[in-house]
């Protein structure tokens, strides 16, 4: 009996310390897998085209802007910049006042199919975006919206809403019910009730919501492609240019289109969590 | 001040059938509690009266006015909710005032007012403070403060001492006695806590399955349940039932006893009795004793007569084991009569 726990006592933190190291690569693993292109990406970046397009590579970055230089000065880009800030822009706007009054409905109102509608918005997801575009294109082009940013910031949202339903959905039932209801109680109608108290309480949400729209279109690329041709976005000018550009230019762009999403996906990423339904404070 | 009326109130969530025909009226300045167990409708009422439910069917009225077609905030109402929703997004100061401001009162009254009701609900010190920055009975006194600035003609809480932790319950328990009696207001209050109900009602309504069973003083309830149901739900342990049956002539026979009993025309009766309503005696019901437990003040015994359970408090000083045999004599004046078919008291 004694001589049992004796034995087992070392062999305990052994197996813990082995858990332990393989949590640790993995974790290790995990972040290298997402940082080091990240890496790589912004050590060219903040090199002299030169040293880009010679080998080695650097490990470390010089701090030359020669690349971006280049980047800002080649035919077009400025322009496919706008346009890709104007898209996402048109996207996270559309996106947050179709989505945030969905969100409100599914969380505070008892409807027949509301079980379907949260599924059938997921749905729409599920479609491959060649699927759609190609019809899309024809239509657009009947219509005259084919070429326009606004043409494509309506499609952007098409795939940003069920985010923002969702993401607007968690926050809004995450607000207990008798805060609005007090509310009432206070002198408050529906409508101001929302806005003296369920708006503050949500405003950090929305605009994480909006960004988080704003990232799918600045990151879109397939639709951009196929819908604009003049007015082309940042990540289909890139797409076009793929096969013709030097690599410090390929660098640059990549660097400008990563760098905002990687920047807001990290300001709102508390609140992606609660689309997912995890606690969101 | 306001009286409240509630008229053939019904309500029915989908097929389910909330409340049936309430009717109930509360008397201005009255301190009413609508007592019962979960989803008896207690909150269902309180919600209908206070206008965040519409009713099925029926009136509802308020110092004489018809308000069951009126929005919340045109009723003259004031709620404090179970949860205390307290604006997390605002200090305390704003808390209290955001009726006021509502009203598009001007600024020095919002002022006078939310510091008088602060005082009074000792939170004085609190008042820059924000919801997240309070325990659970600061946060309670700013609800219990929030509804008094409105100076509401009817205060409506749900439940508001439930989250507390016992002590402090019992301390706001007297202390929005207090408040609430010097405010003048009416008031209805929903507990499933009998204690509670007990000790701060004018009237109780104890209500069961959507109905009202029984609206009396507490002394009156406890004393006079009108059914079996409150009968057992009020008091703690509850009321003791034993079956009697006709021994003639206004005589009942109960676990081998003959007692006086009402006359009435119907055969087996449910004799009931308090458990602190009986004393040891040389002739009365033969208990055997199963359960002993000391709670100082009293002794608890849990004995079986006839083979039915049976609770008795007698004294602290009383040697009693388990296995005993106790002869226990009620007191006459005390006994109370049920029909077991309708459950109604039978005078």
């Amino acid at each position: 009996m004694t001589d049992a726990t004796v034995a087992e006592a070392p062999a305990a933190p052994s197996t813990r310390s082995a858990g332990r190291f393989l949590y640790i690569s993995g974790v290790v693993l995990l972040c290298a897998w997402v940082l080091v292109p990240i890496y790589f990406l912004l050590v060219n970046t903040l090199s002299s085209p030169d040293t880009v397009n010679s080998f080695p590579k650097p490990l470390f970055p010089e701090f030359d802007f020669g690349s971006l230089a280049f980047f800002a000065q080649f035919a077009g880009m400025l322009t496919a910049l706008k346009n890709s800030v104007l898209t996402a822009g048109m996207t996270m706007i559309m996106s947050i006042l179709i989505g945030a009054p969905a969100g409100y409905a599914l969380s505070r109102f008892d409807f027949r199919g509301k079980e379907l509608f949260r599924l059938l918005i997921l749905l729409t997801r599920a479609f491959p975006l060649p699927l759609l575009a190609l019809p899309l294109a024809v239509m657009f082009i009947q219509t005259g919206l084919d070429d326009t940013t606004f043409g494509l910031a309506l499609v952007h949202t098409t795939l940003a809403i069920p985010f923002a339903v969702l993401i607007t959905f968690s926050l809004f039932s995450g607000i207990p019910l008798e805060l609005e209801e007090a509310a009432w109680t206070l002198g408050c109608t529906r409508l101001t009730a929302f806005t003296k108290v369920v708006l503050p309480l949500i405003l950090p949400g929305i605009t994480a919501s909006a960004i988080f729209a704003f990232v799918i279109s600045w990151n879109e690329v397939f639709a951009a492609a196929v819908l604009t041709i003049e007015n082309r976005t940042l990540t289909a000018f890139l797409l076009q240019n793929l096969d013709t550009s030097p690599l410090h230019l390929k660098f640059a762009g990549g660097f400008i289109l990563v760098v905002p999403a990687l920047i807001f996906i990290f300001a709102v990423r508390k609140y992606l969590f609660a689309m997912w339904g995890i606690a969101n404070r | 001040m306001a009286e409240i009326q509630i008229k053939n109130v019904a309500k029915k969530f989908g097929a389910y059938q909330a409340l049936h025909d309430i009717n109930l009226t509360i008397a201005d300045q009255e301190f009413m509690v609508l007592l019962g167990a979960s989803g008896c409708g207690k909150t269902t009422l309180l919600r209908i009266i206070c206008g965040l439910e519409t009713a099925t069917e029926g009136e509802v009225w308020i110092g004489g006015r018809r308000v069951d077609h009126l929005a919340p905030k045109d009723r003259g109402i004031a709620m404090v909710f179970q949860n205390y929703a307290v604006f997390p997004h605002l200090t305390v100061f704003e808390n209290i005032g955001f009726g006021l401001r509502m009203q598009k009162l001007p600024d020095d009254e919002v002022r006078r007012r939310v510091e008088r009701v602060a005082s009074l609900m000792h939170i004085e010190m609190l008042l820059k403070r924000y919801s997240g920055e309070l325990s659970g009975g600061q946060r309670q006194r700013v609800a219990v403060a929030r509804a008094l600035a409105m100076e509401p003609d009817v205060i409506l809480m749900d439940e508001p001492l439930s989250n507390l932790d016992a002590l402090l319950r019992m301390e706001m328990r007297a202390e929005l006695k207090g408040v609430l009696a010097e405010s003048k207001t009416t008031a209805v209050y929903v507990t499933h806590d009998q204690v509670e109900a007990m000790s701060m009602a004018d009237r109780i309504s104890v209500m069961h399955q959507g109905e009202i069973v029984q609206a009396a003083s507490p002394i009156e309830v406890y004393r006079n349940p009108a059914a079996e149901f409150v009968a057992s739900f009020i008091g703690n342990p509850p009321m003791n039932f034993l079956r009697a049956e006709a021994a003639g002539d206004g005589k009942w026979s109960v676990a081998g006893n003959v007692i006086d009993g009402p006359r009435y025309g119907k055969s087996p009766l449910q004799f009931a009795i308090r458990p602190e309503d009986m004393q040891p005696a040389g002739d009365g019901l033969e208990a055997k004793v199963k359960i002993v437990e000391p709670l100082g003040a009293h002794l608890l015994v849990t004995c079986e007569v006839n083979g039915t359970l049976f609770r008795a408090v007698l004294d602290s000083d009383m040697e009693v084991k388990r296995g005993d045999m106790l002869t226990l004599a009620p007191q006459t004046d005390r006994v109370r009569w049920f029909d077991p078919e309708t459950t109604l008291a039978v005078a």
